[in-house]
């Protein structure tokens, strides 16, 4: 049978390209959300850890005696108790070549490598009990020396936190493409900086939470999980706990906030699921924000040596960068700490035409939190890194900076097109994207309106920052390298009999409007109401196999596998209707909740009425019908390793040069994710983004003392954006559908945190510039810029 | 109040609308009180100690951190939380401008969220945006970069308006 020649935008009654509000959220606002601690189940019992108090040691002995005479206590157990309940893991993937890191123990065995890694757990009757109990548990520890500072740590005669790997080089990735001498030899200019990205974390509002809950009778495992990737934690589980597929059971029903916090594998979590098993009573563990600075991930952690070398007609020749990253003592599991740095090399350069390019990077082990992928992984570094750059090329041959990225972007008609670096762009859109923005924001007038503010000593920058943003990721990202990570995705359609549509999807909802955007798609390709497609996600047992939510995938990978499994579903019904209605299948649509005539729109007959008979009359049907009214279908990008997103942003900003304090008057944003699904959607996901990032540039920062230990892991003093210091974000968009799906959408949720640091960076330097002074570190608080304007 | 062996008091409360009287530890915040003895698991623990706002509910009509007050500190007050203002209809244009304009993303830091914005628009009229943002930041959202948020007050504000003239 034909389809009926509409596009995935054409579809009457289409929800494509309309901003409805998610269908889940109404529970949200009302307090009736499901988070993890809101669960409470018979016998649960809760556990807390005692951690390292050190940045670095050795176990000498521990003394649980006390603690375990504590009220209410259940259990008290040490690394060595879970040893033979939870095989240890090892995060490498044969993709990093070289890259190296130790088993690890959900509990430390033997030595303590980190300020707050756990070693001992205590399950007891209350949480605030448990606590208790780990006050007395006696635990007598070695000081041995740190190595913290990252370049240090590789320095001759570094303390090496792993002596059987030799020295602390986890990875190192070098390249070197063109003629990079050649380029720098005989170019009219050539810049050179070293970057600072600090060290900052996700903060998800809701920490991470777990209840795991082990059923002998039914030898069954359910763990209710604060999680991006169900599917992933079930493989894990079952493989360190020796369980088969069928006895692990993922379920993450809300979840307060994620960013690539809640993707991991931690040793808290699984000595949770080990306990459980072990206790054979449900357990739960929360985190409490104090242990979630020091155990959550912290990403970033970057100093990167940079150089550019340009024309006299601002044309980039050549680019150099040299990566140092420090990642805590282990690579985390699965999907390895090497990543980020691996992005950086990717990403650097990205918007602009440029051959030659040469670069290092070396991931280092360090006595600090473990780093790994947070939001927009790589992303911000690479683009802080090539966007400064791009001002002091701008700046060394007197060019505005405007005009040197209109030069040297890539042209939106070369696509498609290979980076120097060697990933592979479908299409861009930069130079749209770009004049989008100039327009926007009117560039000429602002650069004219800080002129006169200049002349009254009033000091305000504009930055930009173009950028391009790896999204919809295929195997290349994970799997090819070992990681059972899912790349596909899969959505299961079932008709019910009063016409509504149940869909359960692999992907999964954090808030960014998952739910909403798969019904919306649904909806539309089957023909019914929004409001008649129920979203099912985040669980093992009811979904199809699916990836989850990372790398900005949901929309376009889980989206596609809704439109296809829509359209199957259509045309399911409409066979069976056909045969009912005796007419063909091609001259039928599915429209509103009814089976229409295609041509003329009128009614034939209402889903409901279809339901009725296909479900309970089946009788009545002629032999050999049997419509088919649950259909899967599944999708992964096969044709590019990723489907780049790209767009560039803007910042105002003013300095106060007596204070250091950096006002944020405004900020602008176009981007491109092709097509767009729920407008509000996509742009609430820009501004959440450009936030986060301007949290990085400004003042998010886990500091650390000289012995490892965080110096400012609570809420108090680790500063993020709130809501008086923000400015307000205008979002537009540029749409270049990838034609490597039907419904041609790209991932958006990581770009406003790629671009922001850099256009914000950018944007104080810009006003710092007349003044000789420039900052170069991430975050640039007060005392930065007036160290930077020799104040201090 | 009444002292027992385990260091914990009878405390009597009104909690939206109802009479409740339970045994808490003397060392049991109120938000813990709320969540784990009566169950009412809109009210959010986020860093308990005071600064992100998500545990924020109102006790004798005032926003309150309910990780900073203790439960037995709670004696004989009334006590709201969004369970409860959603009950009685009391944010019901507010909540549903957080849906219209998606001014919320996970969700967890919503409920404090919206009973600081509540007390805001009992205080003022007309708040400027600066003013909006001023009143909500002590309550932290990581998701939406608070200009839906701004923007939702806003919408509820110039209907509340509209429907007073």
């Amino acid at each position: 049978m034909s389809e009926p020649a509409l596009s995935f935008l054409d579809r009457p009654n289409s929800y494509i390209g309309r901003s409805v509000p998610r269908p889940n959220a109404r529970r949200l606002v009302q307090g009736r959300g499901a988070y993890v601690d809101d669960l409470r189940l018979p016998r649960m019992a809760h556990v807390a850890f005692l951690r390292s108090p050190r940045a670095h040691a050795r176990i000498v002995r521990i003394d649980t005696a006390a603690a375990k005479a504590a009220p209410g206590v259940v259990a008290v157990v040490t690394g060595e108790d879970l040893a033979g309940i939870c095989k240890p893991w090892v995060a490498v993937l044969s993709h990093f070549k070289g890259l190296r890191s130790p088993p690890q123990h959900p509990l430390a065995i033997g030595w303590l490598r980190w300020a707050g890694e756990p070693f001992c757990a205590v399950v007891a009757a209350s949480r605030a009990e448990a606590e208790d109990a780990v006050a007395l548990i006696d635990a007598e520890l070695e000081p041995l020396p740190v190595a913290v500072d990252m370049e240090a740590a590789l320095a001759p005669g570094a303390t090496v936190i792993h002596p059987e790997l030799g020295d602390n080089l986890a990875f190192e990735r070098t390249l070197d493409v063109g003629d990079v001498d050649a380029a720098f030899r005989t170019a009219a200019a050539v810049v050179e900086q070293t970057f600072h990205v600090g060290r900052h974390t996700g903060v998800t509002l809701e920490p991470r939470a777990l209840v795991a809950e082990w059923n002998p009778g039914e030898e069954k495992l359910t763990i209710h999980h604060s999680f991006q990737a169900p599917h992933m934690m079930q493989d894990i589980v079952c493989k360190h706990l020796g369980l088969p597929e069928a006895s692990v059971r993922v379920v993450c029903g809300d979840v307060g906030g994620s960013f690539g916090i809640k993707v991991h594998i931690y040793p808290d979590e699984m000595a949770t699921v080990a306990l459980a098993k072990l206790l054979a009573r449900p357990v739960k563990f929360v985190a409490d924000r104090l242990e979630s600075f020091v155990s959550d991930i912290h990403a970033r952690d970057h100093r990167v040596k940079g150089r550019m070398a340009v024309d006299a007609a601002g044309a980039i020749l050549g680019i150099e960068i040299d990566d140092l990253t420090g990642i805590g003592p282990y690579s985390v599991y699965p999907r390895t700490s090497a990543v980020e740095a691996n992005q950086v090399v990717n990403l650097v350069g990205g918007p602009y035409r440029h051959a030659n390019y040469r670069a290092r990077a070396r991931v280092v082990f360090q006595n600090k939190t473990p780093m790994c992928q947070y939001r927009a992984v790589g992303h911000p570094i690479a683009v802080m890194v090539t966007e400064g750059l791009v001002d002091l090329a701008a700046a060394a041959i007197g060019m505005d900076p405007a005009e040197l990225r209109r030069r040297n972007v890539i042209a939106d008609d070369a696509h498609p097109s290979t980076a120097a670096s060697g990933i592979r762009f479908e299409k861009l859109s930069h130079q749209r994207s770009l004049e989008k923005l100039l327009a926007m924001m009117d560039y000429d007038a602002l650069r004219r309106e800080q002129a006169a503010l200049r002349a009254r000593g009033i000091h305000r920058g504009i930055g930009l920052a173009a950028f391009i943003e790896i999204t919809n990721p295929s195997a290349a990202f994970y799997g090819v390298g070992g990681a059972r990570i899912s790349s596909q995705d899969g959505c299961t359609l079932r008709l019910n009999p009063q016409g509504g549509v149940v869909a359960a999807i692999g992907v999964t909802e954090q808030g960014q409007g998952t739910e909403a955007v798969i019904a919306q798609v649904v909806a539309t390709a089957v023909g019914v109401p929004l409001s008649d497609v129920r979203v099912v996600t985040g669980d093992t047992d009811a979904t199809p196999y699916g990836g989850g939510t990372w790398a900005c995938r949901a929309a376009g990978i889980g989206g596609e596998a809704a439109w296809q499994s829509g359209k199957a579903l259509r045309r399911n019904i409409l066979e069976a209707a056909a045969v009912m209605l005796q007419t063909n299948a091609a001259s039928l649509d599915v429209r509103d909740g009814s089976i229409v005539d295609a041509d003329s729109g009128a009614e034939r007959m209402k889903l409901s009425e279809f339901g009725r008979v296909a479900y309970f009359r089946p009788d009545t049907l002629p032999a050999g019908l049997a419509p088919e009214l649950v259909v899967t279908r599944h999708y992964v990008p096969k044709d590019y390793p990723f489907a780049f997103t790209n767009g560039v942003q803007a910042s105002y900003v003013e300095v106060d040069t007596d204070t250091g304090f950096v006002t944020l008057i405004k900020h602008w944003c176009v981007e491109d994710c092709g097509t767009v699904i729920n407008p509000q959607l996509v742009d609430e996901q820009i501004r959440g983004g450009i936030v986060q990032g301007i949290g990085a540039a400004l003042f998010e920062e886990c500091r650390y003392d000289g012995q490892g230990q965080m110096l400012n892991g609570n809420m108090a003093d680790y500063l993020v954006p709130m809501a008086a210091e923000m400015p307000d974000i205008d979002v537009a968009h540029v749409v270049t559908p990838t034609a490597s799906s039907e419904i041609g959408a790209k991932g958006a949720g990581e770009a406003g945190t790629a671009g922001a640091p850099a256009a914000v960076i950018n944007a104080i330097n810009d006003a710092l510039r007349p003044l000789g002074a420039r900052v170069d570190s991430q975050p640039a608080g007060p005392q930065a810029i007036l160290r930077a304007l020799g104040k201090v | 109040m009444s002292a027992g062996p385990d260091n914990a008091r009878v405390v009597t409360l009104t909690v939206n609308g109802e009479r409740v009287s339970r045994r808490v530890a003397a060392r049991a915040h109120l938000v813990d009180f709320l969540r784990d003895t009566l169950d009412l698991t809109g009210t959010h623990v986020g860093c308990e100690h005071g600064v992100c706002g998500a545990c924020t509910v109102r006790v004798d009509g005032m926003a309150v951190r309910g990780c900073l007050m203790l439960a037995v500190q709670a004696d004989g007050a009334v006590v709201e939380t969004v369970e409860g203002l959603t009950d009685r209809g009391a944010i019901a244009d507010l909540q549903e401008a957080f849906l219209a304009r998606n001014a919320l993303q996970c969700g967890f830091c919503t409920p404090g969220m919206l009973i600081t914005i509540a007390e805001l628009l009992e205080r003022e009229a007309a708040p400027s945006r600066a003013a909006i943002r001023e009143a909500i930041s002590g309550n932290y959202c990581r998701c939406t970069g608070y200009q839906a948020i701004v923007d939702a007050v806003e919408r509820t504000l110039a209907a509340r308006a509209g429907r007073a003239t």
